[in-house]
C-alpha cells in the first residue's frame, strides 16, 4: 500500500487510480483501507467514501470466489440478457450486485462490454485472476458453467472477439490504418508536419475549414472549440480525449483505441500544439482494459521514438499524454463529469457556463473531444481540409464510424461518409436477421429510433435531429419486427435511472418515476393517464435537467412514442404486448 | 463595477456585472422560489426550482447559477415555469417520505412552504417511500434520511463555511444518500465539530436538533419520530 501511494506521489487528484490499484491488491475496499487512503491523501473521509461508492467498479463488499457478470447492453438485452440475469437471480436466490451466503458466487450486471456480436454475453471471473467470456448463453448453460467452476474445472470460454471492421477502405479516414496488417509507415507524420510547417493558428484554421464536427454526439464544430481554447487566457491548458464510451450498443471508440491508438494520440498532440497545451489525458472506459493497455503501450513507444514527450522535433514543443481509467459511470461521458472524474472526484456534472474551454481541469482552459474526433485530425492535417469536404453532406462533412449490432447479419464497425442511408448500411452489414426491418436505434440511451419509413434518410446531424433522434456516438442497433418498442424504451429509461448521478431532481426522481410508469405499461396494467403523465415527465426532464444525460434521457421514450404510439396503446388497452415480448417478461 | 440593464417580467431593472439572475431579482424585490440555493454557499443548481425563462435561450436556466447579462429578457413566472416547478416539487414529495404532520419541521419547512406556494394539494406520482434510516447517534443533532431532498446544503456548508467536510454524498441516482465520514454513525465522526451549521441550513426536517423545539410552536418531536418509525418498522 505504501508503495502504491508512493507511486502516485500521494496526489489527492489520483484518488480514483489509487482506489483502482488498491482494489486490485486487496480484492475490495473495506472501511479501514478507505480511511487510510483518506488520511494519506489528506482528503476528508466522506469524500473518499463518496467517490468509492459513486463508481460501480469499486467494490465496498467482498466478492465471492467466482463473479458472474451478465452483459445487459442493448444487443444482449434484445437477445435475452436481461431475462437471463433475472433467471439467474431466481435460481441463485440473490439479487444482482450481491454475493451468495456461502461466499462462493457474486452476480453482477454490466451495461455493455462492447462485444455485441456475442450476445448475450457472460463473463466469469475466478478468484486468482482467470477471466473467461461466454457467448450466446442461456440459464442452464451458465448454471452448468458455474457449477463446474465451483468444482474447480474452469471453462476457457471464447476470446472477446475482435470487432469486424468493414466498409469501403478508400472512404475511410479514421480507420484507414485498421486493416489488420502492421501499422502503416508514416506514423505521426501529420504531427511532424503541423509542428514543423504550420503555426497553431494555421492548424486551427485548417480544422475549421475542414468542417469537422464533434463525433461524440452533439456535433459541435471542432475548429470553433479549438479556437476558443487557443485564445483562452492562462498558462496551463489541457487536452482531453473522451474515450468513455458508455452508450449501450456502441463499440466504435473501443475499436479505434484498440486498433489504432497512435492515431488518437497523434490527434491529441496536434491539438496540444494548436491550442498551446503541454499535457493531455485519455479517459478510457473502465470496461475496456485492452484499449487502455494498448494506449499505454503506444504512448511508451511514441515516447521512445520521440514523437511524444519533451521538445518534439527540436521545436521546444512538449506534449505528454496520460491514460485515466474510468470506473463504471455512464455520466462520465459528459464533459464536466469527466473532468471531475479525472480530478479524482465524484463524476457529477456541473452547470455550464463556464465551459471547459473557459474553466476546465484544475480551473484551466481545457479542450475535450471524443477519441474519434481526434482520430480524424491526422488525415485533415496531412491531406488538407478539402479531403474531408469531398465526403459527406452539405452540413456534415467527412465520415462517421458506426457500430452495427442487434438483429443484423454482420455485427461490426463500419466507417462510411456522412449522408449514407440506413438501407445502405444494412446492405453492407448483410441485412436484417430474424424478421423484417422495424427500426434502427441510434445514439444509445440519449437517442431515438429511425423507423422503417425513414430508411432512405441520409444520416447526418441535422436530418436525424429532425426525426427526433441524434447521431450520438454512432451506436446503431437494428431492431427486427419481433421487437417491442415499449420494452426498448423501458430498457433505456432503466439504464438512465441506474446511471443518473443523482444531483438534479428532474433526472434523479424523474427517471425513477418514468421507470415505474413504463413498468406498469409493460406489465399490462397501465392507463392512458399514465401515458400522459409519462409524456409530461419526459418534457420536464428535457427542459430542466442539469446535464446532457438528463436532458437526453427521455429521448428514447419520446421517439418511440412518436413512431410507435400504437404499441403503447395496445399495451394499455388490450393489456398485452403486440410483439409478445412484455407478456413473457412481465415485470422482469 | 459595470452596471447592466435587463428586464425581469417586463420590469426594467439594473444590476452589477457578475451578479446572478437571482441576485438581481432579489434586489428588486422579485421573488424567485429556491430550494438548494443558500446565501453564502456556492450555487449547486441542482434542485431546478429557481428556473426562469430567458428570451432566446432554448431551455429554462437556473437563476441561482446563471449570470445576469446586459439586455436579458427574463420571465420568472410563466405558466410553463410554474408547471415545471410544480412537477419538480411533486417529484421530491413522492421520492422519499414527507409526512408533514409528524415532522419536526412542520410549519417551518421550506419544501412544505414551497408546495403551499405552488398550490400543490395532491401528488400525481406514486409514492416511492423507501425505508431509509434515522441516525440519532450524535449528541445534539439527528439526521432522518426519509426527509432528505439531496439539496446538499449541509454538504456545502460543512465544506465551504465550517471547513470540516464531514458530510458528502454516497452512491448515485435514486440511491444517493448523505453520509458522514466513511458512512459511519454521525456520533462516531472524527471530523464533525458539532457546530450545527448543517442543521441550520437544512431546508426540511432531515437534519434536526434533538430535544424540545426552543422557539415557536411545536412539541418535542424527536420522540414522536422515533415512536412513529418504530411502529412503521414492525
Amino acid at each position: 500500500m505504501e508503495e502504491l501511494l508512493a507511486r502516485w506521489q500521494r496526489k489527492p487528484d489520483a484518488l480514483i487510480e489509487i482506489l483502482h490499484a488498491a482494489q486490485q491488491c486487496f480484492g475490495w475496499l473495506d472501511r479501514p483501507l478507505l480511511g487510510m487512503i483518506a488520511q494519506e491523501l489528506d482528503l476528508p473521509p466522506s469524500l473518499v467514501f463518496g467517490v468509492a461508492s459513486f463508481y460501480h467498479a469499486f467494490r465496498l463488499k467482498p466478492r465471492g470466489h467466482q463473479t458472474c457478470t451478465v452483459c445487459t447492453g442493448t444487443s444482449c438485452h434484445l437477445q435475452g440478457g436481461s431475462r437471463l440475469l433475472h433467471e439467474l437471480e431466481q435460481h441463485l436466490g440473490i439479487r444482482s450486485g450481491t454475493t451468495t451466503e456461502d461466499g462462493s458466487l457474486t452476480l453482477e450486471q454490466v451495461r455493455c462490454l462492447g462485444a455485441c456480436g456475442m450476445a448475450p454475453l457472460v463473463r466469469i471471473e475466478h478468484e486468482g485472476g482467470g477471466t473467461s467470456f461466454h457467448a450466446g448463453m442461456n440459464r442452464d448453460q451458465v448454471v452448468k458453467l458455474l457449477q463446474n467452476a465451483i468444482r474447480g474445472t474452469h471453462s476457457k470460454g471464447v476470446p472477446l472477439s475482435p470487432v469486424a471492421i468493414y466498409g469501403d477502405i478508400h472512404k475511410r479516414i479514421v480507420l484507414e490504418n485498421c486493416t489488420g496488417t502492421a501499422p502503416a509507415a508514416g506514423l505521426y507524420c501529420a504531427l511532424e508536419r503541423a509542428v514543423l510547417q504550420m503555426t497553431p493558428e494555421e492548424v486551427c484554421r485548417q480544422i475549421t475549414e475542414s468542417g469537422l464536427r464533434g463525433r461524440g454526439g452533439a456535433g459541435y464544430p471542432t475548429g470553433r472549440k479549438w479556437e476558443m481554447v487557443r485564445t483562452a487566457r492562462g498558462k496551463r491548458k489541457f487536452v482531453v480525449a473522451n474515450g468513455d464510451e458508455g452508450d449501450p450498443g456502441a463499440f466504435m471508440d473501443r475499436t479505434l483505441m484498440e486498433n489504432d491508438p497512435d492515431r488518437v494520440l497523434e490527434g491529441m498532440a496536434i491539438a496540444g500544439y494548436a491550442v498551446g497545451a503541454a499535457s493531455g489525458f485519455v479517459y478510457v472506459r473502465g470496461e475496456y482494459p485492452l484499449a487502455a493497455q494498448r494506449l499505454r503501450d503506444a504512448i511508451s513507444r511514441a515516447e521512445k521514438s520521440r514523437r511524444l514527450g519533451r521538445n518534439l522535433f527540436g521545436t521546444g514543443f512538449s506534449f505528454n499524454v496520460r491514460v485515466r481509467i474510468g470506473a463504471g459511470a455512464f455520466v462520465c461521458g459528459e464533459e464536466t463529469a469527466l473532468m471531475a472524474s479525472i480530478m479524482g472526484r465524484r463524476g457529477q456534472p456541473v452547470i455550464r457556463p463556464p465551459y471547459p474551454a473557459q474553466k476546465g481541469l484544475w480551473g484551466n482552459s481545457t479542450l475535450i473531444n471524443n477519441v474519434e474526433t481526434f482520430g480524424s485530425i491526422a488525415a485533415i492535417i496531412s491531406r488538407g481540409s478539402e479531403q474531408l469536404r469531398v465526403l459527406g453532406t452539405t452540413d456534415s462533412y467527412g465520415t462517421k464510424i458506426f457500430s452495427l449490432s442487434g438483429d443484423v447479419a454482420r455485427v461490426g464497425v463500419i466507417e462510411v461518409p456522412l449522408g449514407t442511408t440506413v438501407r445502405e448500411l444494412l446492405d453492407l452489414a448483410g441485412g436484417v436477421t430474424g424478421g423484417g426491418f422495424k427500426a434502427a436505434q441510434t445514439g444509445g440511451a440519449s437517442g431515438g429510433c429511425i423507423p422503417a419509413e425513414h430508411m432512405d434518410l441520409p444520416i447526418d446531424y441535422e436530418s436525424l435531429r429532425d426525426i427526433g433522434t441524434i447521431m450520438g456516438s454512432g451506436g446503431l442497433v437494428v431492431l427486427n419486427d419481433t421487437r417491442c418498442m415499449v420494452d426498448v424504451a423501458r430498457f433505456f429509461m432503466r439504464f438512465c435511472s441506474d446511471e443518473s448521478c443523482g444531483k438534479c431532481t428532474p433526472c434523479r426522481a424523474g427517471t425513477s418515476q418514468a421507470v415505474r410508469i413504463l413498468d406498469r405499461i409493460c406489465g399490462g396494467c397501465g392507463s392512458e393517464g399514465d401515458l400522459q403523465q409519462l409524456e409530461e415527465l419526459c418534457l420536464l426532464m428535457q427542459e430542466t435537467s442539469l446535464c446532457g444525460l438528463g436532458l437526453a434521457a427521455p429521448t428514447p421514450v419520446l421517439s418511440t412514442l412518436r413512431w410507435y404510439r400504437h404499441e403503447y396503446l395496445a399495451h394499455i388497452r388490450q393489456g398485452s404486448c403486440p410483439a409478445g415480448v412484455c407478456s413473457r417478461e412481465a415485470m422482469g | 463595477m459595470k452596471r447592466i440593464h435587463l428586464t425581469i417580467n417586463g420590469l426594467a431593472v439594473t444590476g452589477k456585472a457578475g451578479q446572478t439572475i437571482l441576485q438581481v431579482a432579489q434586489q428588486h424585490g422579485i421573488i424567485i422560489p429556491t430550494l438548494c440555493n443558500f446565501p453564502g454557499l456556492a450555487p449547486a443548481a441542482s434542485c431546478r426550482i429557481c428556473i426562469v425563462e430567458v428570451a432566446g435561450y432554448p431551455r429554462p436556466v437556473p437563476a441561482c447559477a446563471t449570470a445576469a447579462e446586459q439586455g436579458m429578457e427574463i420571465c420568472t413566472d410563466s405558466e410553463r415555469i410554474r408547471k415545471a416547478r410544480r412537477m419538480i416539487v411533486e417529484l421530491l414529495l413522492a421520492e422519499r417520505n414527507h409526512t408533514c404532520p409528524v415532522c419536526v419541521m412542520d410549519g417551518a419547512c421550506e419544501l412544505q412552504t414551497l408546495a403551499k406556494l405552488l398550490g400543490i394539494d395532491h401528488v400525481r406520482y406514486g409514492f416511492i417511500s423507501p425505508q431509509m434510516t434515522l441516525d440519532i447517534s450524535q449528541a445534539r443533532f439527528g439526521i432522518d434520511h426519509n426527509r432528505c431532498i439531496l439539496c446538499r446544503r449541509c454538504v456545502r456548508v460543512c465544506d465551504e463555511v465550517e471547513g470540516a467536510h464531514t458530510w458528502d454524498v454516497s452512491g448515485r441516482g435514486a440511491t444517493s444518500r448523505i453520509i458522514s465520514d466513511l458512512a459511519e454513525p454521525w456520533g462516531d465522526s472524527g471530523t464533525c465539530t458539532d457546530c450545527g451549521k448543517c442543521v441550520q441550513s437544512c431546508p426540511t426536517g432531515a437534519l434536526f436538533e434533538k430535544g424540545p423545539k426552543k422557539a415557536g410552536k411545536g412539541t418535542p418531536c424527536l420522540e414522536r419520530i422515533v415512536e412513529w418509525r418504530g411502529r412503521k418498522n414492525k
